[in-house]
């Protein structure tokens, strides 16, 4: 758990998981896991960031991250704005581009960016000085999750490498498992993938993943189950025939469970639709972690905006 | 290469510890003061300090001290201005503070600096009855108004000279040494 001596952490943004090194992912865990305490404390505040000017811009909906990424920025004394697509410029037909550059005009310092469209927290960073954290960027990635979950599942386990790790679910489609995929094959687990064949793109394979099509094949041999929601709104495109079939096909219920390993950690990142990928036993059971990884996902977001807002600007470095 | 001076030795660490251990329970000798008695190291070596210094302590006074672990990364005043973040370490307090009385522990006391941000965070973990300094090497220059307690040894520096205390918990061995800056290779003129 000790960082290498030697280590520095160089990244001016959270981008992705793709391009980070086992090295750095382990060290933003390592600086989260110091992070946990404050979290613990009557004042749940340090003044890291004070004078610093943080920006939320969600241009698509979010609940969970949003809040995470406010409290996380507010527990280290920055200040926070928030930007809502529908109550500003975007919505007059002003560019994302340009709606940045203006917000950057007022002096942030970090931009926190979700979008539908993947690439964009990349394009952002190559046009704005700030530090750009990506919160998720279309079906791409969402690398404060992935981290977080990686996070969670060490906390519990103890370990990484040599995990077996069952991702369930509409892998096509989800950022999530995208930056599960990355970060934990490059810290030594092993990925499965499961769910019907319409949801898992062959391509996956190319990262180091297995395939599977039957979860019960699957259960008794992995120690974590990271259960994706299934995007009903994405149901008109017909991936599957109906939301029964595959709660009765790939639903994590206790029946299933009761072939898992004893300590098998069932993993959700939320919203969840109870009923169709996890029922409420199994949700709310003894081997759910899902409230921990919410708690875990402040500590982690902590780590990152602390990390980021350390390092010179590559002009400023030269 | 800058030839190391050695200020102290192992056994000179020892007899320093013993000294200041001795001075704290003077301090705290009736039975009031003993029961609320509190030690923090701050991190790295403070901690190393603490430990050997509750030790000898408790060993005295036959009575299980609390120690607490304290990092001042998130407190620092210098963020914007170094370079790499430092490696944020753990603060474990295991005790509420109020109406304690904290003795902070830490190897070398120079600028103050350190001093003021711990003093910043344990506010932050109740209102201590009063909280003292306890340092291995007081060796000057101080940059604000902090002075401590109880010193192991007082040493005249130069700023360019840097006091290293090495301890075998996490050095390998035990040894104050005092060593001149390296030169960097370029200087910049303005």
């Amino acid at each position: 758990m000790t960082p290498d001596k030697k280590f520095v952490w160089t990244q001016t943004h959270l981008l992705g998981l793709e391009n980070l090194s086992a090295q750095e992912i382990t060290h933003i865990l390592d600086t989260a896991e110091s992070f946990k305490e404050i979290s613990t404390r009557n004042i749940k505040k340090v003044p890291t960031l004070r004078g610093k000017v943080v920006v939320n811009m969600f241009v698509e909906p979010s609940t969970r991250t949003r809040m995470s990424f406010s409290l996380a920025a507010k527990r280290l004394s920055a200040d926070v704005v928030d930007f809502s697509p529908s109550t500003s410029s975007l919505s007059k037909g002003e560019t994302l581009k340009d709606t940045a550059r203006n917000i950057e005009a007022m002096g942030i310092d970090i931009a926190i960016i979700r979008h539908t469209a993947p690439g964009t927290p990349h394009m952002l960073s190559r046009i704005i000085d700030a530090s750009v954290i990506n919160a998720g960027d279309g079906a791409h990635e969402h690398p404060t999750q992935g981290l977080l979950d990686i996070f969670t599942m060490r906390e519990q386990k103890g370990r990484i490498k040599g995990l077996k790790v069952a991702v369930v679910g509409d892998i096509m489609h989800s950022r999530v498992a995208r930056s599960n995929i990355w970060g934990l094959t490059k810290l030594g687990a092993e990925v499965i993938a499961v769910g019907p064949p319409t949801l898992i793109p062959q391509q996956i394979r190319e990262l180091g993943v297995k395939i599977a099509y039957d979860i019960d094949k699957v259960i008794p041999e992995v120690d974590v189950i990271n259960i994706l929601r299934i995007q009903l709104e994405r149901q008109r495109s017909k991936f599957f025939p109906t939301v029964r079939e595959y709660a009765r096909l790939f639903g994590i219920n206790s029946e299933r469970l009761r072939h898992a390993k004893k300590d098998v950690m069932i993993m959700h990142p939320g919203p969840i639709n109870r009923g169709v990928e996890i029922t409420p036993d199994v949700a709310d059971g003894t081997h759910s972690v899902i409230l921990r990884q919410v708690t875990n996902g402040l500590s982690v977001r902590m780590a990152v905006l602390y990390l980021v807002s350390g390092q010179p600007k590559a002009e400023e470095a030269e | 290469m800058p030839k190391d001076k050695r200020l102290l030795s192992q056994p000179d660490i020892n007899q320093t510890l013993v000294k200041l251990a001795g001075d704290i329970i003077s301090c705290h000798s009736s039975p009031k003061e003993k029961d609320s008695l509190v030690l923090i190291g701050i991190h790295r070596r403070g901690v190393s300090l603490a430990k050997r210094l509750k030790a000898i302590i408790e060993k005295k006074i036959k009575r299980i001290l609390p120690l607490g672990t304290l990092d001042i990364t998130l407190y620092r005043d210098d963020l914007d201005t170094i370079g790499h973040l430092p490696v944020v370490k753990n603060t474990d307090i295991p005790v509420d503070l109020t109406d304690k009385s904290v003795v902070l522990v830490d190897d070398v006391l120079f600028t103050g600096r350190t001093i003021r941000s711990a003093l910043n965070e344990l506010a932050e973990f109740g209102r201590p009855k009063r909280i003292q300094l306890a340092v291995l090497i007081d060796r000057g220059h101080r940059e604000l108004p902090i002075c401590a307690d109880y010193v192991g040894k007082t040493v005249q520096t130069k700023s360019d000279e840097i006091v290293m205390v090495r301890l075998k918990e996490t050095d390998g061995t035990d040894e104050v040494v005092i060593t001149k800056k390296p030169m960097h290779k370029a200087v910049k003129v303005n």
